[in-house]
């Protein structure tokens, strides 16, 4: 293996990602992000000094529009969506102390 | 001959012709989805009540003139990761199993306004993050030729239900050629589309910049039809294309006379299955009696396609499936202590391994210090894959190769190596890297029964090409539907 991925940078991605492993897990993400970025390392073969990120095929523009709202007052189903509800709105644990 | 051995636009021609009725198909086809089901579990949910009122209304309003169009009155199954305004779209994921979407996708309201009657909502690999529909939360869809075997993926329910005869046509999503490899494996045509010919609007994101909604069905003539009723500039969509014309019907002309057709050397290299590149050189052939200059030629930076395609769509995943939080829909894990351990732990419970994995790569590659050094590097990358197919283009109207490398898997074959399935992808990949439509059309079935596809690939917004090479190969075969459906309803 090229690459090492330490339980620093497992535990740092973790962060960034969201998401809660298990030792067992984390076990298998360090393992599947090693060999991953050794098989991606081959783009390290291309000389792309000088060419320019391609991020779309086509050139993207901000769209503009009015700001008229056209679609309708769906609050009622937005909200039977939310796992947790209370007075028209979205109830979160708790955020401040 | 039974409803369920026509074409959709054959049967949307007898429902003109009041030969059948609109819920009669509609009937069939859900006698012919209950039967089948258990088999291929093609769907992760039909509504047979929605189905059935659906259809007599539109039936009436085909009585009364005001729908005329040509899929008036056809059963359509929609990828469930597409949205259908008061349907559950759930993405074959945990994390969204009850959501009810309040709005839906443009291109299932275009599909609507023609006349169509949607079905049901299409098993696929969780997040559309798979090759094999085998990541589904909701278990694994099985190839309608043999149970035994994969439909392919991400869009392997879409696949099924049309091979199975579940459905007449379907939507599926093609981010790495997603459409293009279940057609292959379940011996159907499907298309990949220009990419922002289809609106995204209502497409659950994966990877944004390489997502397309496209046609899957029994035959080119429908998926031209398909794409025709489903394609349309949109507001709503950033990155919606404004096409000069959205006619793909007139393509269905059987004259390859002069079409310059190139196949890359490299598409036929190590891990390319005998039998596959048999039945491929044999298409390859026949479009050169049809009078096509066929020549090999070489595409170049085949190999670079999948490094860089994972490092781009494990970015765009992670960044897309941070919306899924716990808090406006889906799932929330229970017992969590404030706010960021429930976001962990819902993520950590309501996603599955494949999921995770791309949201680590993704969130990795991002990451201050790796940014350059993997995700820049990918989308340069990807600039230079664009120019060799500028330059292929500049010399040839279509490229020919397989769909895939082989037919079909075993279940339970891929899963255990990630970058093996990856190589699995690597003809088909490379067309959402440089936004390109291509086709899938079947060309033959190997030892084990199991069908090959040819795929068409053409320069951007180079669609009637494609339908024009596919339709004319087309013409020198015939339909084949596996045993589940002949034993069907007749």
């Amino acid at each position: 293996m090229a690459n090492h991925i330490s339980d620093e940078t497992i535990e740092y991605v973790g962060i960034l990602a969201k998401l809660e492993l298990s030792g067992e897990e984390k076990e298998q993400a360090k393992k599947d992000m090693e060999s991953m970025l050794d098989y991606v390392d081959k783009l390290n073969e291309l000389d792309t000094d000088g060419v320019e990120p391609m991020s779309h095929v086509f050139p993207v523009n901000n769209v503009f529009r009015e700001d008229i709202v056209t679609n309708g007052d769906d609050r009622e189903e937005i909200l039977a969506n939310a796992p947790e509800r209370k007075d028209g709105a979205f109830v979160v644990p708790k955020t401040v102390e | 001959m039974g409803i369920l051995d026509l074409t959709a636009l054959e049967l949307g021609r007898k429902i003109k012709a009041k030969e059948i009725s609109a819920v009669e198909a509609v009937q069939a086809v859900l006698e012919q989805t209950k039967k089948a089901e258990p088999a291929v579990h093609a769907y992760v949910s039909y509504d047979e009540e929605s189905a059935l009122k659906r259809a007599e209304e539109v039936q009436k309003k085909i009585d009364d003139g005001t729908l005329t169009g040509p899929l008036a009155g056809v059963p359509v199954a929609v990828k469930d990761n597409i949205c259908t305004k008061g349907y559950k779209t759930t993405c074959s994921s945990r994390i969204l199993e009850n959501f009810v979407p309040t709005y839906a996708a443009q291109a299932v309201e275009n599909l609507i306004a023609a006349g169509v009657v949607i079905i049901g909502k299409t098993n696929m690999d969780e997040f559309a993050m798979g090759s094999t529909t085998e990541t589904s939360a909701f278990g694994p869809t099985k190839n309608p030729w043999n149970q035994e075997h994969v439909p392919g993926g991400s869009s392997g329910g879409s696949a099924a239900a049309v091979a199975a005869g579940e459905c007449f046509m379907a939507l599926g999503s093609d981010t790495g050629g997603s459409i293009r490899q279940p057609s292959s494996f379940c011996g159907i045509t499907g298309m990949k589309p220009t990419y922002g010919t289809i609106s995204r609007y209502g497409l659950i994101a994966y990877g944004s910049s390489l997502d397309q909604i496209g046609p899957m069905a029994k035959d080119v003539s429908d998926c031209a039809a398909l794409l025709e009723a489903s394609a349309s500039y949109d507001k709503k969509d950033s990155t919606s294309i404004e096409r000069d014309e959205y006619d793909f019907t007139s393509a269905l002309v059987d004259d390859v006379k002069g079409m310059k057709i190139g196949i890359p050397k490299d598409y036929f290299g190590e891990g390319l299955d005998p039998e596959v590149r048999e039945a491929v050189m044999a298409a390859a052939r026949t479009l050169e009696k049809k009078g096509a200059v066929v020549e090999e030629f070489d595409l170049g930076l085949v190999d670079y396609a999948i490094p860089a395609y994972y490092v781009i769509a494990s970015a765009e995943a992670s960044s897309n499936l941070s919306r899924f939080d716990g808090i406006k829909y889906g799932y929330r894990a229970k017992g969590a202590e404030g706010l960021h351990d429930m976001y962990k732990k819902t993520r950590s419970g309501g996603f599955g391994p494949e999921v995770k994995r791309r949201i680590m790569l993704g969130s990795f590659v991002l990451s201050s210090g790796y940014y350059d050094a993997y995700y820049l590097k990918a989308l340069r990358t990807k600039a230079l894959i664009k120019q060799e197919f500028d330059k292929a283009f500049a010399s040839y109207d279509l490229i020919l190769g397989p769909a895939a490398p082989t037919t079909a898997p075993k279940l339970g074959e891929s899963l255990s190596d990630p970058i093996k399935m990856y190589l699995g992808d690597i003809y088909t990949i490379s067309a959402n890297l440089a936004g390109l439509p291509g086709i899938s059309v079947p060309c033959g079935k190997d030892s084990k029964g199991l069908p090959i596809g040819l795929q068409l690939l053409g320069d951007c917004f180079q669609e009637k090409k494609l339908i024009r090479a596919a339709y004319a190969f087309e013409q020198t075969r015939t339909y084949e539907a596996p045993e589940i459906v002949k034993g069907g309803v007749q």
